[in-house]
């Protein structure tokens, strides 16, 4: 299973970073999303694997679990990174079509002046 | 010893005042500058009596930033009380004379501003009682004299010599910060008694020619030593009241005092005596040479206040203590005479409208009084006997005839010593008789110049006179200075000396009259001198300073231009390579990346799933033209990641990606929409392979990365939260109790972020003139149909289903998977399928959709609740919780960390409409301008 992941999350990485470096705005933005998740994925992983074991502590239970749940901490700073990762999406995404409104281009290498 | 510190910041807190009062008339700002530097004045002269007499040292001290060593620290010391009563007394002086110098137009507030800014670094410079302190005020002198040298700043050489100077006083300042650094880490200490104790650990460390150099650098600089000189005569288009501050008694003399401060750690070595005394001998020779064909007055004294500077270099390097204490003696005396020379320059250039020595001559028959104080300045500093030049020149004569230390050609220090002095006498000569006497120009005598104001030559009378004092009573008027000067810069006994006119028939008084006589007949003979000089080449020092400058600027230029060429992949690119390179270096670094963990199992459909994940995402590289299925590889990468998340044990993370993931469509559809394709934009050849390079390094890297971290369990902080999740928090769901408790403060962050980003995007979106695409990137015109009836029909079905779930998610995400985030994407994804199915006007008929006071409302909310346990006398944040028992439902918990959350919620369900509605709404406006 680490094996899997750790392929996924590198490929995710490489996907990611390939787009970002295209010229296509597009392909920026798509770029943006693959690696939101693939960070996402790779802070989740680095605290270890779990399975059948959500971070919830069943009624009446006695604090004493021993670690068998899975690690409630990353999940935490990933749910809100998830969230946060398409307001930012969003922000990038506007700003690109204001600068598209300017420029008129979806060539990067176009928008490199901030005088027009 | 608060007295300390008030001599030192008097000044520096008066340089707020001439600004401030520059409303109230020029005598208003001239008294308010010379008060407080009476003061200090007077405070200085108050401790004479304990350090000149009892020999005391004075300290004060407080901690600035121990942990770096910096202290706000100050000494009063002999040789520090000396350059603190030059600095102070002969500021006042010039205050006193540039007030009158001052033409109306100019900004006296300003002008005295800076002088007092200036005037409090030279201060701090002196009285430092802690290496990186001196350098902080060494640094600010250098600034002071930027904008003080670059006052008239609507004129070019103005600005040129300020900068000049700037570029190589600031140059050598870094380089002096790194010596102070080295000689610190050395000695342990940036206390300067301890490392004016340390002289032997220093001399013996084997960085101390690095320490030395670095630290000459800095003093050869500002003392405007060769090969630094250049600056000193550029930096002349300054007002004189300033030439006459900063190139006699201050700014140039800081080298010379850092070379005297520094004499009891540095000095004593071979390498100290080489290069102290060759650059001064240099100097020394040099700047006499230049200064005797100058025809500007200013330009005459400044290359003789460059000779003047090499002579106490020189002195400071025969490393002699009789020679140092000479240095010392000279210091004071070219203070005196070259002030007044400089203030006499002004006068003459003030009254005449000129300082050509070309275009001046006679002027004895104008200015009788300001002939007579500039002759006799002049003649001290020609040296003529029953002056103070002649004292120190006589003790310099005496030291450079008995160097032993250059071996066979001991002659030549006391030879060119005496050609110095002939020089000296020449251009000192020149100075009074080309000026004074002669016959009038023609041009002059239409101007018929005029004694300028009273008060304006008593600066200069006072600095004559003491010229004089000292040269007739030099044991009464300066001896016990001169004593506790000396025996600060020695750090020990002093030597044997007598401060009398008369020596006896010696070789020193030998060389003063061969260098009077020499120089009497240099300027008698001077035609086929300058006749000679003409044919040198002059080097044009700005000229070529600013080709070295515009070098260094093209140069940089190129170096930006390749790194920085505006264009966001390359930023990307410089930003990954090092990545690529430490995590891969790294991780080869470490052979163990597949930790003892124990590997999970595999299965089918996990194995599966991963397959499906990395087609789709190459998938996206591979897809051009089709961008509408490039959309549905992410959804699908974005669906198997939640998942992922679902399989390992986050249902709340599966909850949040899978609705995230609904917006995000509906985004990058929008998105799109408005961004035409204009075909397929061809990467180079080069380009592909360099990317593809980076971006496969990189996801080895972090698989690798990934890897190494799954199989190396570390130490957790999660027990605790696991642990205090029911005690402390009253949630079983620990993920959304973490959330909105125990980083409750991270969340309110968070939510600020985003209601940041909504806010920004409304913003940015207004009057956002986009032209609305008519045909898709494969060319179809665009459909104008309503959404299909069905969908309509089933979406407002939908609706209170999916706000009533919302809702259960909402209140139970204390205990079970859901909360504030999860529900309010849930409740943002049910209203936005109302807008895709029946269309922005039919849902802003029926619902409320003024969504950014939402957002602040949220957020305020959030905010709130963690006050109200402020209110209480709890932390910001702290939550508290009971269960109550409802009828029916049964027992039921309210925490105020749900109140936390409501806030939450609102704030993600306001933030997401915001954005999508805002940019879905663009698209009908245009349209129905559009038809």
């Amino acid at each position: 299973m680490s094996t899997l992941l750790a392929t996924a999350v590198g490929v995710l990485y490489a996907t990611a970073i390939y787009l970002i470096l295209r010229r296509s705005i597009v392909k920026l933005v798509i770029g943006l999303v693959l690696l939101s998740n693939a960070a996402n994925l790779l802070i989740f992983t680095s605290s270890g694997l779990t399975r059948y074991a959500p971070p919830l502590i069943p009624e009446g239970a006695d604090m004493v679990l021993n670690g068998v749940v899975a690690d409630p901490l990353a999940q935490a700073l990933i749910l809100t990174a998830i969230v946060i990762g398409f307001g930012v999406l969003a922000f990038a995404v506007v700003l690109i079509h204001r600068a598209y409104e300017v420029v008129k281009a979806d060539d990067m290498d176009q928008m490199k002046d901030t005088d027009t | 010893m608060s007295v300390l510190f008030a001599i030192v910041l008097l000044p520096l807190i008066a340089a707020l005042l001439p600004r401030l009062v520059q409303s109230m008339g020029r005598s208003t700002v001239a008294i308010v500058t010379a008060l407080p530097v009476l003061l200090a004045l007077l405070l200085l002269l108050g401790t004479a009596p304990s350090v000149l007499v009892d020999g005391e040292l004075l300290q004060a001290a407080v901690p600035w930033l121990p942990q770096a060593g910096l202290m706000l620290a100050f000494r009063l010391d002999g040789l520090a009380w000396l350059f603190a009563l030059l600095i102070l007394g002969i500021g006042l002086l010039v205050i006193v004379y540039g007030h009158y110098y001052l033409e109306k137009s100019d900004s006296g507030g300003r002008f005295f501003s800076l002088l007092l800014l200036f005037m409090a670094a030279m201060l701090g410079v002196v009285c430092s009682d802690n290496l990186l302190l001196l350098v902080v005020f060494w640094e600010l002198t250098s600034i002071s004299s930027f904008l003080l040298i670059g006052y008239w700043s609507g004129q070019a050489a103005a600005r040129k010599g300020a900068r000049m100077a700037l570029t190589l006083t600031g140059a050598g300042g870094l380089a002096l910060l790194a010596g102070v650094i080295l000689i610190g880490q050395t000695v342990g200490s940036y206390d300067l008694g301890t490392v004016l104790a340390s002289g032997d650990l220093i001399r013996s460390h084997a960085l101390y020619p690095l320490m030395l150099v670095l630290v000459l650098l800095g003093v050869f600089t500002k003392s405007a030593q060769f090969p630094f000189h250049f600056w000193l005569p550029h930096a002349m288009s300054a007002p004189t009241p300033v030439s006459a501050y900063l190139h006699s008694a201050t700014m140039v003399k800081a080298g010379v005092f850092l070379l005297a401060r520094f004499y009891p750690a540095l000095a004593g070595t071979d390498l100290w005596f080489v290069l102290v005394s060759s650059i001064g001998l240099v100097t020394l020779l040099l700047g006499a040479w230049m200064a005797l064909f100058r025809h500007d007055l200013k330009g005459l004294l400044a290359y003789s206040t460059i000779s003047h500077l090499g002579l106490i270099t020189l002195l400071f390097g025969l490393s002699t203590r009789l020679a140092a204490v000479a240095a010392v003696f000279h210091v004071i005396n070219h203070a005196t005479f070259k002030a007044s020379l400089f203030m006499a320059a002004g006068i003459i250039d003030h009254e005449t409208g000129t300082r050509d020595i070309r275009k001046l001559g006679g002027l004895r028959r104008y200015l009788p009084h300001t002939m007579a104080l500039a002759t006799v300045a002049s003649m001290a500093m020609a040296g003529v006997p029953l002056l103070n030049g002649f004292l120190s020149k006589e003790m310099f004569f005496a030291e450079a005839a008995d160097t032993p230390l250059y071996g066979s050609l001991n002659w030549l220090v006391p030879t060119l010593a005496t050609i110095a002095g002939m020089l000296s006498v020449a251009y000192s000569l020149r100075f009074v008789h080309d000026v004074f006497f002669g016959p009038v120009p023609a041009a002059l005598v239409a101007h018929a110049p005029h004694e300028p104001r009273r008060l304006m030559r008593v600066p200069v009378e006072v600095l004559v006179l003491l010229c004089l004092a000292v040269g007739v009573f030099p044991a009464v008027v300066v001896g016990p200075l001169l004593a506790a000067a000396a025996t600060a810069t020695l750090g020990g006994e002093l030597p044997e000396y007598s401060l009398a006119i008369w020596h006896g028939l010696n070789v020193p008084f030998l060389m003063s009259l061969l260098a009077l006589t020499g120089g009497v007949a240099i300027y008698v003979w001077r035609a086929p001198l300058f006749a000679l000089q003409r044919r040198w080449p002059r080097p044009h020092a700005p000229a070529i300073f600013e080709q070295a400058v515009q070098a260094l600027v093209a140069v940089a230029g190129r170096f930006v231009r390749f790194i920085d060429n505006g264009a966001l992949q390359r930023y990307v690119s410089w930003l990954m390579l090092p990545v690529a390179l430490i995590m891969l270096a790294a991780m080869a670094s470490r052979p163990d990346w597949l930790g003892e963990h124990a590997l999970t199992p595999v299965d089918g459909l996990s194995i599966l799933a991963t397959i499906v994940a990395v087609l789709a995402a190459l998938a996206t590289v591979v897809l051009r033209r089709q961008r509408l299925v490039a959309l549905l590889m992410i959804s699908v990468v974005g669906l198997i990641v939640s998942l992922a998340f679902l399989r390992l044990s986050a249902p709340d993370l599966a909850l949040t990606q899978l609705s995230v993931e609904v917006v995000t469509v509906l985004l990058l559809m929008l998105a799109m929409y408005f961004l035409p394709s204009r075909g397929v934009i061809e990467s180079t050849w080069w380009d592909r392979s360099r990317d593809l390079f980076l971006s496969l390094s990189i996801g080895v890297g972090v698989g690798l990365l990934a890897l190494f971290a799954m199989t190396h369990p570390g130490a957790t902080i999660s027990t605790f939260f696991i642990d205090n999740s029911i005690p402390g928090g009253g949630g079983a769901n620990v993920v959304n109790v973490i959330l909105v408790d125990f980083r409750g403060f991270d969340t309110l962050g968070e939510i600020t972020v985003l209601a940041i980003a909504a806010a920004g995007i409304y913003a940015l979106l207004e009057n956002l003139g986009l032209c609305l695409p008519i045909y898709d990137p494969e060319g179809r015109p665009w459909a104008k149909d309503r959404s299909p009836l069905v969908l309509q029909m089933i979406s407002r079905a939908v609706l209170p289903i999916a706000l009533l779930v919302a809702m259960y998610i909402l209140v139970r995400g204390h205990n079970m998977p859901g909360g504030g985030f999860i529900a309010g994407l849930i409740t943002a994804v049910a209203l936005v399928l109302q807008y895709v199915a029946s269309g922005v006007h039919w849902v802003h008929a029926r619902v409320p959709h003024n969504y950014h006071p939402l957002v602040a409302f949220g957020v305020l909310l959030a905010g709130l609740t963690g006050l109200a346990s402020l209110l209480l006398g709890y932390p910001f944040l702290t939550s508290t919780f009971e269960y109550i028992y409802w009828p029916i439902v049964g027992k039921f918990e309210l925490a105020s960390a749900m109140l936390f959350d409501l806030g939450v919620y609102i704030t993600v369900v306001g933030a997401t409409l915001l954005i999508l509605a805002r940019l879905g709404k663009l698209s009908v406006v245009e349209q129905e301008e559009g038809n």
